[in-house]
């Protein structure tokens, strides 16, 4: 589904990720994890288009995709979110999630401002498949209130429904555990699990071992920018050198 | 016969450069100690010089005594600047600080149309006026004054912000806020101090040219916007690069109207604003960001 | 939607309606500057308070648009109905190609970008006096005809004027409720988070640069043949501070607030007449009044007011 070979990325004087490859499965829920300064986010950031990487190429489906911008990504099927929620706080939370109907719509700047009919139909289109992923996250009861005045937890809800609503083949989470409350955390486990029932590949950047070893198929470790281990969450908790790299974190 | 032209331009550039160089480390110093462009920075140049006419004419003060007393209220009026419109802002993003400097700016503008009015005022050169010729060219007392106190102000500056420990407490402020703020650095007050410092640099520059230029209410404007591509040009360094940058600017800009045209005097700066924005953002000296996300 | 609907209805029954009230005379010529103005503050709010890019230059592209078609019809003697969407299309291609790389720029350098792109139009009003009269200004410019009627009284320019205005505010509130209007809202909140979701955030921002200079434009021709004498003092530095107030005053991101702050600082000048000179300070003071205390503008900050005094609760909202 989703190949990184040799991502090499250098900023400045500063190594932050050397020769990093692994491949993801289709279907899968592959874990990213690693002590901080491994260099997680920074791979994210590349393969979703933010930064360009120094060296290396990330293949989608079999297609190089190394360099290219996330809007040209989030129509070939990925999508990401954010580590601290981006949210689009001047708007509702059902018109966050509409926003991310954007691909899979097409009326333009001058049809929407003459509001040519077929905007109209596009429009109750947009705003039903919106309204639907907010039932699937379980937030459709805020669909008026403010994005920017949701608690975070709920926050963060918007922040995949909206994420999904770009019909996705492969979404990149980046820490979506991060600021959850243990309640909050396993509602994330059982969401993800649904996700990729839908045949949703889902990749995550996390430190919350146990949502991690709980949903996670594979998983892939970084420290100080190399790949130290790739396996399954049992070799991965048996591996020494991982044991070693997280000496004195928690369990 | 060229030549001399040339050179009669460069020097009168040299001295307008250095005028732009002063007001471009002005919103060097601001921006770097609080992300802020003043956009009212032209108005502490313009109050210098009309603080300092009403010092003369109607405090009846001798010359150096009116400097010294034009300063005291330009900075005065930067304290009252950065107290009233920028420390009670509650949304300080990009757009409202934009605006509200603007604002100030304006109200400055127009506060010094009701006391002085709109003519444009005179004001006398320091040393007298007679002229000093330099190779085929000729120059004015006032001219050697600019230069002469624009290096000392480098010079002030650079001792200041090297050599002194609230100085130096600015330089972190501008590397990094939040770490200033926890080694125990009164970021706040830094964000006064380089308002101090900012507008009586101003002042300083608004004094030194009046008596070549003239003087009105309206002549922050130009002079401001025009520093303020000495500092993009410069990086928006405090120093050296920016003094570069406004010399560069003058005597482009002097080349340019007396060469070319002088109708388009005014555009050559924001067409080289314009070209380094586009081409060298971090201008011509700075390093290329490479921001963390 | 329908709330919103009867809302525009109504308003435009209130603008056909005004001059019977006003019965001719001064205030005419007024309200017709107020339509002017309104389509430029609208033009602006697009850029500013939707997409939110700053632009201190916009009296730059009322001003091209007005000397454009100003000297295709004297000079050229064109038909002003010809002129105007020629000068329009010019205007947008080359707010479109300027835009690629000025909106690149963000915050203060995009502010200071486009206030030097506007002050070099303005030299070039200014220099170029062959063609544009230069500081004396372009004089004989003609008056818009159709079937017959020649548009050459303040009433009959009335509603010529508000035609356009009504047709303008009628766009942007459609644009504004639509897909594309939620997809620039969502680059002025997060850049990065809707380029994620497949918004061509870069393509997006130069759009509406070049419909706000279209606009602009359409607004300045539309000027020159109301007024039949334009002059670069039209079209300064000061002008674009009092198009970026009137948009502040009235309240980001709101159509009808744009009209309420055209409205608001065309009105003002004439109700403090005699004391011309305090208008400049007046701006200066508002500007940093509303950014402090109200910066959502008059239509959101009157409302909460109203709602704070009277005790009641109320919700977000903006049209």
């Amino acid at each position: 589904m989703l190949e990184v070979s040799g991502i090499t990325q250098i900023f400045g004087g500063v190594t932050a990720l050397d020769n990093v490859s692994f491949s993801i499965a289709k279907g899968d829920i592959t874990g990213v994890i690693g002590p901080n300064g491994a260099g997680k986010t920074t791979l994210f950031n590349i393969i979703t288009g933010i930064y360009s990487q120094t060296a290396g190429t990330v293949t989608l489906e079999g297609k190089n995709v190394s360099g290219f911008p996330p809007e040209r990504l989030a129509r070939l099927a990925m999508v990401r979110t954010f580590q601290n929620i981006e949210l689009f706080g001047g708007m509702t939370v059902l018109e966050n999630v509409m926003v991310g109907m954007h691909t899979r719509s097409s009326s333009g700047l001058l049809a929407c401002a003459l509001k040519m009919p077929w905007t109209i139909s596009e429009e109750r289109r947009i705003r039903d498949g919106a309204m639907k992923w907010l039932e699937f996250t379980g937030i459709v009861d805020l669909a008026d209130h403010l994005a920017g005045s949701l608690p975070f937890g709920k926050g963060r809800l918007l922040e995949i429904a909206r994420a999904l609503a770009v019909e996705p083949r492969i979404v990149l989470m980046d820490e979506p555990a991060a600021g959850l409350n243990s309640q909050e955390t396993l509602g994330l486990a059982q969401l993800i699990k649904r996700i990729r029932d839908l045949g949703i590949t889902v990749v995550l950047v996390e430190h919350d071992m146990e949502l991690v070893m709980d949903i996670c198929d594979r998983i892939v470790v970084l420290n100080l920018g190399k790949k130290l281990a790739e396996g399954t969450p049992r070799e991965i908790q048996d591996s020494p050198e991982v044991i070693s790299a997280y000496l004195g974190d928690d369990d | 016969m060229q030549f001399d032209q040339i050179l009669q331009y460069t020097l009168s550039g040299l001295s307008t450069g250095a005028i732009y160089a002063l007001i471009g480390i002005g919103f060097s110093i601001i921006y770097n100690a609080t992300g802020i462009i003043n956009f009212a920075q032209g108005e502490f140049v313009m109050l210098g010089g009309l603080l300092t006419l009403s010092c003369l004419n109607v405090l009846k003060l001798p010359l150096w005594a009116a400097i010294p007393c034009a300063i005291a209220v330009s900075t005065l009026v930067g304290i009252l600047f950065e107290r009233l419109a920028i420390r009670p802002l509650r949304h300080p993003t990009p757009i409202n600080l934009v605006i509200i400097t603007i604002g100030g700016s304006i109200l400055l503008r127009g506060l010094a149309m009701l006391v002085w009015g709109k003519d444009t005022h005179s004001v006398p050169p320091f040393s007298g006026d007679a002229p000093i010729a330099i190779g085929g060219a000729t120059i004015l007392p006032q001219h050697i004054w600019i230069l002469a106190i624009t290096l000392i102000i480098i010079f002030i500056n650079k001792i200041y912000f090297y050599h002194t420990i609230s100085g130096k407490a600015m330089r972190a402020c501008s590397y990094n806020r939040r770490a200033a703020g926890l080694v125990g650095i009164d970021v706040k007050r830094m964000v006064l101090f380089s308002f101090i410092i900012s507008s009586a640099m101003g002042a300083v520059a608004g004094i030194i040219v009046a008596p070549l230029t003239m003087t009105a209410y309206d002549v922050g404007i130009m002079l401001g916007l025009k520093g303020f591509c000495a500092a993009i040009i410069g990086g928006m360094s405090s120093g050296l690069s920016t003094v570069i940058g406004g010399l560069i600017l003058g005597v482009l800009e002097s080349l340019g109207a007396g060469l070319i045209s002088s109708g388009y005097k005014d555009a050559i700066a924001f067409i080289i604003l314009l070209l380094i924005l586009f081409f060298r953002p971090q201008g011509l000296f700075g390093k290329a960001d490479s921001e963390r996300v | 939607m329908k709330r919103n609907f009867l809302l525009f209805i109504g308003f435009s029954v209130l603008v056909m309606l005004a001059p019977q009230y006003f019965r001719g005379g001064y205030m005419m010529n007024v309200l017709v500057f107020v339509g002017i103005n309104t389509m430029l503050a609208i033009a602006l709010n697009l850029l500013l308070g939707y997409a939110g890019q700053i632009s201190l230059g916009h009296a730059g592209f009322f001003g091209l648009g007005a000397y454009l078609s100003g000297i295709m019809t004297t000079t050229f003697s064109l038909n002003p109905w010809l002129a105007m969407p020629l000068a329009a299309i010019a205007v947008g291609c080359l707010a479109f190609m300027i835009g690629f790389p000025v909106l690149k720029l963000k915050g203060h350098y995009l502010a200071m970008a486009t206030l030097g792109l506007g002050i070099i139009f303005f030299i070039i009003f200014n220099e170029t006096y062959e063609w544009t009269g230069g500081p004396s200004g372009l004089s004989g410019i003609p008056y818009l005809e159709l079937g017959g009627i020649s548009f050459d009284t303040d009433v009959k320019n009335y509603y010529l004027i508000w035609a356009f205005t009504l047709a303008v505010m009628l766009f942007s509130l459609n644009l504004a409720s639509s897909r594309v209007g939620r997809a620039l809202r969502a680059v002025h909140d997060s850049e990065v988070a809707a380029q994620v979701l497949g918004v061509n955030a870069r393509l997006l921002k130069v759009q509406i640069f070049a419909l706000s200079a279209i606009i602009s434009s359409l607004a300045g021709s539309l000027y020159a043949h109301t007024m039949t004498f334009i002059s670069p003092t039209s079209f300064g530095f000061n002008f674009s501070i009092e198009l970026l107030t009137m948009v502040v005053i009235g309240g980001l991101g709101s159509i009808y607030g744009s009209f309420l702050g055209a409205a608001l600082l065309t009105l003002l000048p004439e109700i403090l007449r005699g004391a011309n000179d305090y208008d400049i300070i007046i701006y200066g003071g508002l500007l940093m009044v509303m950014v402090m205390y109200m910066p959502g503008g008059l239509v959101r900050g009157i409302p909460a007011l109203f709602r704070k005094l009277t005790g009641r609760k109320g919700g977000a909202d903006h049209a």
